[in-house]
């Protein structure tokens, strides 16, 4: 059977988590919430950190960590500080307590860089199908609001004159932010996460006409770099994650490099 | 009495301890152009967001006549320039339009070639005419446009205005405007609202020009809101804070 072989499901997970985080990262990216996505990130390992003291899977906790994460910026929001300031202290917060709340788990010995950088060699069949369906759904629910999603970003009040409710379409968002930190911890980790948000939108940026082009060429990096990435890391030797970030950044220096050139030319 | 397209009755709207707000009755009514004008800080754009949900009463409420369609056009639209947008595109949201459809609301909008455009690529007046083509797309029964003219020169708001009023006598939909440009606003306006946290006077454009409230907020001499330039010659006394404006030309223009 094919998805024996420990490669073949790493990269099945490695396109599966860039194809459903390029396009919410287009969206992360023209509505500058790269910062939420990292403070929604970091908080996954208090996630991890409940769902082995709960003995519940490690999805399921840190979807709902980030869900509330999300929530409680959303609700503290306004009232005195600026947003920077609420996501770093919340995010690095959640990042502290999980990390000193994994150390009081007895009998547990688990290997925090796994979640800390992602661990994508050791994608189990039952991960895989984590990924894929955690994919699939966001997919769909960007797919589905895409229209609404993108008016709401141009200007709320531009939403509203068309009957849609920019609070909504912002927490199509966050839900669909918190599936893909839960669907990614695994591959990339949750200190990576924002970088195979962002780096394939802006990588792709200077090529695309419209916004649609723009989600499936960053699509396209997303799942490149994931393949490529991949096997790099396999014949050097080194850190899967990271390796395949460092892909992405790559192809974000040639694509600057060549929007530069095509400009002056 | 006809059935208004949107009515606001005794909205008030304070923001923690300050009244944005006071007790502001307004209504439109199909093909009627109202104006609202007022100094900065009137509660001009916070009136125009409740009108459109963004922002809740306090006290008092909005009415809208069943299934309004609403066409938009803001005072602003900044664009993200990580965000790529042809003007096409823009005609198409929320709802997909055919290429031949884009093509001939920019062509009523009197700019047929911009639609393969970036957004951000465009000049002042045509990116006000894209916006006024997106919300004219979908024959909205009443139009809101905030301060729309903003950054226009006086012919550029000219013929917006102009477009406007026809889009109105074409369609019959009503209009309510949010504008700084009073001597070209006013003119064209069956009715005009002056705000200041309150309504502090309406009704046409003459009557509000001669209303003591509005010769207040404005100067008496904005009284020639109908005739422009006239300004400076009968510029009254009663208002001398305005006295150092005598040698300052552009004065005629606010």
């Amino acid at each position: 059977m094919i998805l024996d072989d420990f490669m073949t499901r790493a990269t099945l997970a490695g396109i599966g988590t860039g194809l459903a985080a390029a396009p919410l990262g287009c969206f992360v990216v023209w509505r500058r919430m790269a910062y939420f996505g990292d403070a929604t990130a970091h908080a996954a390992i208090l996630g991890v950190a409940l769902s082995l003291a709960l003995s519940l899977p490690v999805f399921i906790g840190t979807l709902v960590v980030a869900l509330m994460m999300a929530t409680i910026v959303a609700l503290i929001s306004g009232r005195g500080y600026a947003m920077d300031t609420l996501l770093g202290v919340m995010a690095h917060s959640a990042l502290a307590f999980g990390l000193v709340g994994v150390t009081f788990l007895d009998g547990v010995r688990i290997d925090l860089m796994a979640y800390l950088f992602g661990d994508i060699l050791s994608v189990s069949r039952a991960d895989l199908a984590v990924v894929w369906g955690g994919a699939l759904l966001v997919l769909a629910l960007i797919g589905w609001r895409w229209s609404a999603l993108l008016t709401a970003t141009l200007n709320p009040d531009l939403a509203r004159a068309s009957g849609i409710d920019p609070k909504r379409e912002q927490l199509v968002l966050t839900l669909a932010l918190a599936v893909v930190v839960a669907v990614a911890i695994k591959v990339v980790g949750v200190l990576l996460i924002t970088a195979l948000l962002i780096i394939p939108a802006a990588t792709v940026r200077p090529f695309a006409s419209t916004p649609e082009r723009m989600g499936l060429l960053a699509a396209l990096v997303a799942m490149v770099s994931a393949w490529a990435g991949l096997h790099a890391s396999y014949a050097l030797d080194t850190p899967t994650g990271p390796t395949i970030v460092c892909v992405t950044a790559l192809l974000f220096s040639a694509s600057t490099v060549a929007s530069g050139l095509r400009r002056a030319a | 009495m006809s059935h208004p397209l949107i009515a606001a009755r005794n909205l008030t709207v304070r923001h923690g301890e300050t009244t944005v707000l006071h007790n502001v009755d307004l209504r439109v009514e199909a093909g009627e152009i109202v104006t609202i004008v007022g100094p900065n800080g009137s509660g001009k754009s916070t009136l125009i967001a409740a009108l459109l949900g963004g922002v809740r009463p306090t006290t008092g409420g909005v009415e809208r006549a069943g299934g309004l369609r609403i066409g938009y056009v803001p005072q602003r639209l900044v664009l993200d320039p990580t965000l790529p947008m042809t003007v096409e595109r823009f005609l198409g949201l929320p709802r997909r339009i055919s290429s031949a459809r884009a093509r001939e609301a920019l062509e009523r909008a009197g700019v047929p070639e911009i639609g393969g455009r970036q957004m951000a690529a465009l000049s002042g007046g045509q990116f006000q005419r894209a916006l006024l083509a997106r919300a004219i797309l979908e024959a909205p029964q009443l139009l809101i446009l905030d301060e729309a003219t903003a950054g226009l020169d006086q012919p550029g708001s000219a013929a917006f205005y102009e477009r406007i009023a026809e889009v109105r006598r074409d369609t019959g939909c009503g209009v309510l405007m949010v504008s700084h440009d009073l001597h070209v606003v006013m003119s064209a306006s069956d009715r005009v609202i002056c705000l200041n946290g309150h309504v502090c006077c309406e009704g046409t454009p003459e009557v509000v020009a001669a209303a003591p409230d509005y010769r207040r907020l404005f100067g008496a001499g904005t009284r020639g809101a109908l005739a422009l330039y006239r300004h400076h010659h009968d510029h009254g006394h009663d208002h001398p804070h305005h006295h150092h404006h005598h040698d300052q030309p552009q004065d005629a223009a606010e």
